[in-house]
């Protein structure tokens, strides 16, 4: 964890300048902080992606593989809850975004560093207590905690509910602590006209997450409340309505989608315009589109529940609503693309990640459109068509995106450059297993196979063989990037201040940065990714 | 071409009034979906070879947007959504407007099974049977926990909720068996809340329904008993005192009811209904209406009276003593049913004989595979 031993770096870096625990442990500094999330939710990748494999394998044979009927039900639940609250929401706002976003904005730090610091911690304790329930009983309810199931399950859902409801407040800090980062402390020359893409991305979802995670934290509280002292919020026979539930849980997690896809599209954005060293197409369309995604996003959330029970008329507005989000994802497509033309396209390892996106939000943003189509939900609603819909869009987009700004920052984080042949060797891999694992699911959801299902029909079975074949590419590719990251913090070469020759105003710092930031207060003079001019390479 | 698409697309077949409609939706959307990503994929494939970098130091000129090309942009794809969406919400209107004219059966839904009961007196678990063409409209309720009542075939389904009553209709187009699954997670064995839609042709169900006017199945109420009534569910800081490693669904369902009713969840849970029936039709296995101490003649001579003692020597070794007719596709349940679940299904099976048992025609032919299928 110590590349500036190599002696090019003369200057103290973030990483070096103090490196006893206790300063990792009590550090104030952004970055830091930013690189401890990033262990955290790789840890829980980890852990999901076990689940996942685990998964998969039952699932090969009809009948019983390797698990009986309800280890089954608890694997597919942890790794849901893994997957959603501890990684997909946090992985690219908490890591990423907290070590690049008071780069960007030519800030020496956040708003409330002590604040960001206990985010940290909430999250490590939040996640503590949720790996607790696993090992001790395990929730086997699926990550939506629908009722009454939930509230009637023997099994240890309240240790869950209460571990995801801690995650929530650091969620909820990390938002606040950006939206006041971005307003308060811009270097001078910083219009708004002039904030990153990747900025206004966080900063449209830390509004979401400010605005929807406390009615989470709401519902959770009531969940656990029904199941220890029997409150009748939910249970009919104590005059509760199961169906409130899903109302309240889905006006957070319909949202929640967005938490974890925009910052993706703002990291997709800044790589793009790297890679094609090009001024992206439409700034302010896409900065535009970003809330116009956050502020539909709030007016959806009926599309889950369209055989629920609720009515027509409400079911036809919820699905006119969907499809405007899709108006809005595809006209950041539409501009990534076109930012493309004219460009001076560089084939390497993020942009690889950034085409994977492409093709994955693409083709899950269509059968998001598909699904918000009533009559054709109602035939999909809770069978594997759903379930390949979000891993595309959702799991797709975010892993896409962490993987490309995993690599993208490698050497702005840790001043070492990752083996580029070996990287791409793995990118293929990941992306075209992806593809392997998931479409098939949308076939098997086609031919009627719901979803959590432990056992299934024999004529199903090949295409869930095909389907764990793709996860065991995914596997392999995973193993792949973790041995050449490890490998490249010490053996790596070490990377020049500005490796891709980017124009993103975080490159403006050293690489690694220095334990400020800037040697000297950076003035940003020109747009952000403008190519037009070629800059001498200057380091503040 | 609708054959095509359907078989490319792995699409069930299309026994109802809307398969049809829907799927045509489907497939312009599919279409679609995989032409636009085929040609958005295909211009950056295009920019990224006609624009690759070719010097280090090339700088780029800058492309601003003009706000024809934002409007076309937004525009033409908001057009195209919004014509779907009219298309699919017309089909969705009418899948959720039962016509005036729709039959009527209720069901209720409980971990793990489905009971279909009829307006005119008979119910059964696990089968629905209704007449072809003619429109069936299903009120659905729970007795636990959310469950959902899904027809790939139809391409229908529709939320069971405790404490209240949602409804879904289809019309059946031609005779045959359909799969019914539950697509709501619902605990333990949700992957194995399977039923079958029996659609029969509308004079093979007016005889069907004759039949049990007269017959056993009417004479029993499929009305939650008492005892079930008054407890639902076994709420959860009392299900929590059970050790968490139990299955739950059991604990759930153990303490209600009398033995006989037990009997009758512990049939369903453990797929009994799928291949014997409790109405005197002929299935897979013998059916159970009458069966306790019947002189059944066995595979390969002999009879044997089906006591307590041959009913569970037949769950256990079911090789042994071979009813004549039979295939042996009985699997043995040795380990699988505890003692007092055994006791539980031989007093449903004691409770299923009656006054009115000459009124069954034996063997009667309702439940035979339908149009060489």
């Amino acid at each position: 964890m110590n590349p500036s031993t190599a002696g090019s770096l003369a200057e103290p870096t973030y990483l070096n300048h103090e490196t006893t625990v206790r300063s990792w442990l009590l550090t104030r500094d952004h970055k830091r902080i930013g690189v401890m999330f990033l262990v955290l939710v790789i840890s829980a990748l980890l852990l999901g992606g076990v689940f996942a494999m685990l998964l998969r394998i039952e699932l090969l044979t009809p009948g019983p593989t390797i698990m009986g009927p309800m280890t089954y039900n608890r694997v597919f639940t942890l790794h849901g809850v893994t997957m959603v609250w501890l990684f997909m929401i946090p992985a690219i706002p908490s890591a990423f975004g907290n070590f690049v976003l008071p780069l960007m904005l030519g800030a020496k730090e956040v708003a409330f560093p002590r604040l960001n610091l206990a985010s940290v911690y909430i999250y490590a304790a939040g996640a503590a207590l949720t790996v607790f329930g696993m090992v001790w009983s395990g929730a086997d309810t699926g990550w939506t905690f629908y009722t009454p199931y939930s509230t009637t399950s023997p099994t240890a859902v309240t240790p869950i509910l209460l571990g995801v409801f801690i995650i929530g407040f650091s969620t909820i800090i990390t938002g606040l602590n950006f939206i006041t980062t971005t307003h308060t402390l811009r270097a001078p020359g910083m219009h708004w006209s002039r904030i990153p893409l990747f900025v206004w991305a966080i900063y449209g979802t830390s509004v979401i997450q400010v605005v929807a995670t406390p009615v989470l934290a709401m519902v959770l509280v009531l969940v656990a409340l029904e199941r220890v002292a029997g409150v009748g919020i939910f249970d009919p026979t104590r005059g509760g309505d199961p169906v409130l539930f899903q109302h309240m849980f889905w006006f957070y997690s319909h949202p929640a989608v967005y938490i974890m896809v925009l910052p993706a599209m703002g990291v997709i954005t800044e790589v793009v315009c790297a890679f094609s060293r090009k001024n992206i197409f439409g700034y302010r369309m896409i900065a535009a589109s970003t809330f116009g995604i956050a502020f539909v996003g709030f007016f959806s959330w009926g599309h889950h529940m369209f055989v629920s029970g609720q009515s027509t008329f409400g079911s036809g507005i919820f699905g006119v609503l969907s499809m405007l989000v899709a108006i809005f994802t595809a006209i950041k497509i539409f501009n990534w693309v076109a930012t493309m033309y004219g460009g001076a396209i560089d084939l390497k390892v993020p942009l690889l990640y950034v085409l994977g996106f492409i093709f994955l939000l693409t083709f899950g943003g269509m059968t998001g459109v598909a699904v918000a189509t009533t009559s054709l939900d109602v035939h999909w609603h809770d069978t594997y068509f759903i379930v390949a819909h979000f891993h595309y869009i959702m799991v797709g987009s975010v892993l896409m995106a962490f993987l490309a700004a995993l690599h993208y920052w490698w050497p702005k984080m840790f001043g070492r450059l990752f083996p580029e042949r070996w990287a791409s060797v793995a990118a293929c891999t990941i992306i075209f297993g992806f593809i392997v694992t998931f479409l098939p699911q949308f076939l098997l959801g086609n031919m009627g196979m719901p979803r959590r299902y432990y056992q299934y029909p024999s004529e199903m079975q090949w295409l869930n063989v095909l389907s764990t074949a793709g996860a065991s590419l995914l596997a392999f590719g995973f193993g792949l990037i973790g041995l050449y990251l490890v490998w490249s913090l010490r053996y790596g070469k070490v990377s020049p201040a500005n490796p891709w020759g980017s124009r993103g105003y975080e490159w403006f710092s050293a690489s690694p940065p220095g334990p400020h930031n800037f040697r000297e207060p950076p003035r940003f003079e020109r747009e952000v990714h403008d190519y037009t001019v070629s800059e001498a390479p200057h380091v503040f | 071409m609708n054959e095509f698409f359907r078989q490319v697309l792995f699409l069930p077949e299309q026994a109802s009034t809307f398969a049809r409609d829907v799927d045509h939706l489907h497939y312009v959307i599919i279409s679609t979906a995989m032409v636009v990503a085929t040609l958005i994929f295909g211009l950056a494939g295009f920019f990224l070879i006609r624009y690759r970098r070719r010097s280090e130091s090339q700088a780029t000129r800058k492309v601003q947007t003009s706000l024809g090309w934002e409007v076309l942009f937004v525009g033409s794809p908001l057009a195209v959504f919004l014509a779907w969406f009219f298309i699919g919400y017309h089909d969705f209107v009418w899948m959720q407007t039962p016509p005036p004219e729709a039959m009527d059966v209720y069901v209720v839904a409980k971990q793990w099974m489905w009971k279909f009961t009829y307006p005119e007196g008979p119910n059964a678990i696990g089968v629905l049977r209704v007449p072809v063409g003619r429109p069936v409209r299903l009120l659905l309720t729970s007795r636990d926990v959310i469950h959902s009542f899904y027809v790939p075939a139809f391409r229908v389904k529709q939320d069971a909720l405790p404490g209240a009553y949602t409804q879904t209709w289809f019309e059946v187009t031609r005779p045959g068996r359909y799969r019914v699954m539950c697509t709501e997670y619902c605990g333990l064995k949700h992957s194995e809340m399977w039923a079958e839609v029996v659609a029969l042709s509308p004079e093979d169900y007016a005889a069907w329904l004759r039949e049990q006017r007269a017959g056993p199945v009417a004479l029993r109420d499929a009305t939650p008993g008492a005892a079930e009534r008054d407890e639902p569910l076994v709420p959860a800081r009392l299900a929590m005192e059970y050790s968490a490693e139990a299955p739950h669904g059991e604990l759930m369902t153990a303490e209600r009811g009398t033995l006989a009713e037990r009997g009758e969840r512990v049939a369903a849970e453990k797929g009994c209904l799928r291949c014997h029936t409790v109405d005197g039709t002929a299935h897979i296995g013998p059916t159970w209406w009458g069966l306790y101490r019947r002189e059944e003649r066995l595979e390969g001579g002999g009879t044997v009276v089906a006591d307590e003692a041959y009913l569970t020597e037949s769950m256990m070794k079911p090789q042994v003593k071979q009813v004549e007719g039979y295939a042996l596709v009985m699997p043995s349940f040795q380990g699988q049913l505890d003692a007092a679940e055994v006791a539980a299904l031989i007093e449903y099976i004691r409770t299923l004989r009656g006054a009115r048992r000459d009124d069954i025609r034996p063997g009667g032919p309702v439940y035979e595979p339908i149009d060489g299928r």
